[in-house]
């Protein structure tokens, strides 16, 4: 399963990077939860697809009977997923506030912090 | 208060000004710092002069090899106490001649802490004590070169310096750290024994060209001369003191103290000769040209290190002798020079070599000490300049590759240095009294006393040579050499060819100074038809460096956000690609698993929903893409053994559509911005190669064998210590319990990050 898994890795970054790359920042969110989707899916073809079996202890016994699924990267997506969540619709409320504030979804007229005009050259001093 | 808003006169002496502060009066104990510091180097002579060397550690950082360590050799000796004695002259010389000055307290200080660095550079044993005293110098010189800081000509002069012996330092530092490491030792009692092994290591000549880049730019060589003659914008007691007879010979320092382990090599010898003989021929042409007294000794101070650095250049004993001792001539004289520039400039208002005549009746003391410098600086009999400049032409012959270049270059540039002695200290003092600024009048005792004395020793150990040549200039020239020297210095060596040619000097000195006029004129005619000067080239360089600045700052950081992710992602494929590339790290096979029929139509679903999310041009398209991405994953996380993951990406994935979907109801669609068709092709691009090094990176990834321990290790405690049959639940709130603790925080700080940007909009909208 691992080669898939990269090379679906690999078409998620991609779909994602191509997003994020547009002038529209809601595209740009698309490729955001597209791109966390991808991290998680790394970390999870990184731990091996070796057991179908989650990683459970049945009752009684002191650990796992058979080869359990592994539980670390599991454990690491669990966070990553929720944290992704926090960023994103963060983010969310972001666009939102600037469409409200700028009037514009479009990343290329949102100029108010670093205005159009080309920085006049600093000359060096008169000798 | 009010200090700080009184600008500052041209050369930041305070002339014509008084603000006195209290406590100012007491400026000259500050000298006594020098003055302690050269008795206590006086008592160190005689073991010195008995060939022993000295040595004084302290631990520094032991685990790197660095340690605060001294030693105290001839070498070392002759430059501590040229550094210490003439420090305490010029500290009781600038005490008066800067007072007045608001910033007096600050010159002082920062005076003494060049004193300081510069005793600690010539001291060290440790290469790495020794490069950070080398930059403490750099620093000092910068605040006292930039002491005048309302001059816009003293700030550049300052910056200029700093930059160029900064970089020069850099260029060090790596030269120094490349030579520690292949002699096995910082230590230079250590590397010093090694010199074998060092000339014939394969790194000898890239170690060797970086330590010349610092020596020569700290040394001001062709081509790094020009910033020498550009500090000349600060006060004169700097110049007397850092830009002759102190700073600027830390180059020289340099390679006479690398002598026993760099010299001997062609490489060696042809550079330091070539660029040595270069150095001082330019710069003694461009002194004649000078009328500003102070610029002319600069351009002398130039000749005088580039002649050192030739000599340097030889093996022979006497040739290094000639070095030695000229070095201690020259900073009796050119110390002595500077400061009577200072006296005139002080006194009369003006220190233009054709506003000034007729002096030495006003000013005899200043007049006395002029001549006598000057006397020493031509190489007149009975003054040590005599003995140094025959020693000069006796080490010349005696060097074997290039005896003709060597005299040659010596000769030409004495005769030169006849000439500008003449125009320095003859010209103003005698002949024709010309109208100045102010009516002459002998100069205080303060100012005079430095001077005097200097160019009093000039002529004392000219008459009784011995003094130094037992104790200094022997030592020193067996520390340059690595081995036991016999030296003797005497005024007169019998009728022999060093004589011939010291007679040969004279006139042609008295020539060039009779008819220097005409030859400044047309130097003058000369210099304006140059294209250009080494001088308008850097700031050639540092206006191209701005642009450079300017055009990366424009292309890299425009202020749009794509193109600030178009670098980070162009630049992340790029260099990961490469690394894989070069490290050979590509995934060799790929062995193709056998899946079900279920496992394809997820994964095909996870892709479509992706290319979708990608092309859609509807919100609503977007959206649903988007969540069958999200679905298909978690799908994906069902079969294979995670359900607990499976739940939360579901429940997540519901929540993110939700969210979007509630947002876009207030929004517009996505049209806006729509890039061009070229753009998109070009975004495309750049995203299929990041997809590309990605997967790479991953299936390199996944072919490496897997290390199971951590897993392990919780499937065995997990119920045992923790009490969980789950293990990806005991996971998260028991082993990586902090984890989880600052995922919460996250949550909760994007929580309250959101609601303080709706807050605004919520209270708006309630009436």
């Amino acid at each position: 399963m691992e080669p898939v898994l990269a090379i679906l890795v690999g078409l998620l970054v991609a779909t994602s990077v191509y997003l994020m790359l547009a002038r529209n920042v809601l595209r740009f969110l698309f490729g955001l939860v597209l791109l966390s989707n991808a991290a998680n899916m790394t970390i999870f073809a990184a731990g091996r697809q070796t057991s179908t079996a989650p990683p459970l202890v049945p009752p009684g016994l002191e650990g796992p009977v058979a080869e359990v699924a592994n539980a670390l990267p599991q454990a690491l997506i669990l966070t990553a997923i929720v944290i992704g969540f926090g960023l994103l619709s963060f983010a969310l409320v972001l666009v939102f506030r600037g469409y409200q504030t700028l009037g514009t979804l479009d990343s290329d007229a949102m100029r108010t912090a670093e205005p159009l005009e080309v920085p006049s050259e600093t000359r060096s001093e008169p000798s | 208060m009010t200090a700080s808003v009184v600008p500052a006169d041209g050369d930041g002496s305070g002339v014509g000004r008084d603000r006195r502060r209290p406590g100012d009066g007491l400026a000259w104990l500050v000298a006594l710092l020098p003055a302690a510091l050269t008795l206590y180097f006086a008592t160190l002579l005689p073991a010195v002069a008995a060939g022993e060397s000295l040595r004084f550690a302290a631990a520094w950082v032991p685990s790197l090899g660095i340690g605060l360590t001294f030693l105290v050799d001839g070498l070392s000796l002759t430059f501590a106490l040229l550094i210490s004695g003439i420090g305490a002259f010029v500290t009781l010389y600038a005490s008066l001649y800067l007072a007045g000055n608001p910033q007096l307290g600050r010159f002082m200080l920062t005076l003494q802490l060049f004193m300081v660095a510069m005793l600690g550079l010539v001291l060290a044993d440790n290469v790495i004590t020794l490069f950070v005293f080398w930059e403490l110098t750099t620093l000092a010189s910068f605040f006292l070169v930039g002491f005048d800081h309302d001059s816009p000509k003293a700030r550049r002069a300052a910056l200029q310096a700093l930059l160029l012996t900064g970089a020069g330092g850099l260029a060090l530092l790596a030269g120094l750290i490349l030579l520690g490491s292949i002699a096995g030792s910082f230590e230079l009692t250590e590397i010093l024994t090694r010199g074998e092994l060092i000339r014939e290591h394969a790194l000898y000549l890239p170690i060797f060209i970086l330590l010349l880049l610092g020596a020569f730019t700290k040394s001001a060589q062709v081509p790094f001369h020009f910033w020498l003659p550009n500090a000349m914008a600060a006060p004169t007691p700097v110049s007397a003191y850092l830009h002759s007879a102190t700073m600027v010979k830390a180059g020289i320092y340099l390679l006479a103290r690398l002598h026993p382990a760099f010299s001997g090599t062609d490489a060696w010898i042809w550079s330091l000769t070539l660029f040595g003989a270069a150095t001082a021929l330019f710069a003694a042409v461009v002194a004649l040209r000078q009328t500003d007294l102070k610029m002319a000794l600069a351009y002398t101070t130039v000749m005088a290190l580039g002649t050192l650095t030739m000599f340097l250049g030889a093996e022979a004993t006497v040739a290094v002798a000639a070095a030695i001792t000229f070095l201690i001539v020259h900073s009796f004289y050119k110390a002595s020079l500077f400061l009577v520039v200072g006296i005139l400039d002080r006194q009369l208002g003006t220190r233009d070599v054709d506003h000034l005549g007729g002096l030495a009746r006003a000013m005899p003391i200043t007049t006395a000490a002029a001549a006598a410098a000057a006397f020493s600086m031509a190489g007149f009999p009975p003054f040590l300049g005599f003995i140094g400049k025959e020693l000069k032409y006796e080490g010349a012959l005696a060097i074997a590759s290039e005896p003709l270049l060597v005299a040659g270059a010596a000769v030409l540039a004495n005769a030169l240095m006849v000439a500008v002695a003449g125009i320095v200290a003859f010209r103003p003092f005698f002949g024709r009294a010309r109208a100045t600024p102010k009516t002459p009048s002998e100069a205080p005792l303060r100012l005079w006393i430095g001077p005097a004395v200097l160019a009093s020793l000039g002529l004392l150990f000219g008459l009784a040579p011995s003094l130094i040549a037992d104790s200094l200039v022997q030592p020193a020239v067996a520390a340059i050499l690595g081995r036991p020297e016999s030296i003797k210095l005497a005024l007169w060596h019998g009728i022999n060819l060093p004589l011939l040619l010291s007679l040969l000097t004279f006139a042609l000195g008295l020539a060039i100074y009779a008819g220097h006029g005409a030859l400044r004129r047309a130097l003058a005619t000369a210099e304006t038809r140059l294209p250009t000067n080494a001088d308008r080239a850097w700031d050639g360089l540092m206006d191209g460096i701005k642009r450079l600045a300017a055009w990366q700052t424009r292309l890299l950081q425009g202020g749009l956000l794509r193109r600030y992710l178009f670098t980070v992602f162009a630049s992340f494929a790029l260099l990961v690609g490469a690394t894989l590339l070069i490290t050979a790290a590509l995934p060799a096979a790929l062995t193709w698993p056998d899946l079900l029929f279920k496992h394809w139509v997820v994964v095909a679903l996870i892709a479509a929903g992706a290319v979708t999310t990608a092309r859609a041009r509807s919100r609503l398209v977007a959206v649903c893409a988007l969540g069958v991405v999200g679905v298909g994953i978690a799908m994906l996380f069902v079969m294979f053994g995670a359900p607990d993951v499976a739940i939360t990406q579901l429940l997540v994935e519901t929540l993110v559509v939700v969210l979007v979907a509630v947002a876009m109801l207030r929004l517009p669609g996505l049209e806006q911005g729509r890039r061009a068709a070229a753009g998109r092709h070009l975004d495309a691009l750049l995203a299929g190669s990041v997809g590309l090094v990605v997967a790479l990176l991953v299936l390199a990834v996944v072919e490496t064998p897997m290390d199971n321990r951590v897993t392990a290790y919780f499937e065995q405690t997990s119920v045992p210590e923790a009490f969980g049959r789950n293990i990806v639940n005991v996971i998260l709130v028991d082993f990586r319990a902090l984890d989880t603790f600052g995922e919460v925080a996250v949550v909760a700080v994007a929580a309250l990050g959101a609601y303080a940007l709706l807050r605004g909009t919520l209270r708006r909208r309630s009436p």
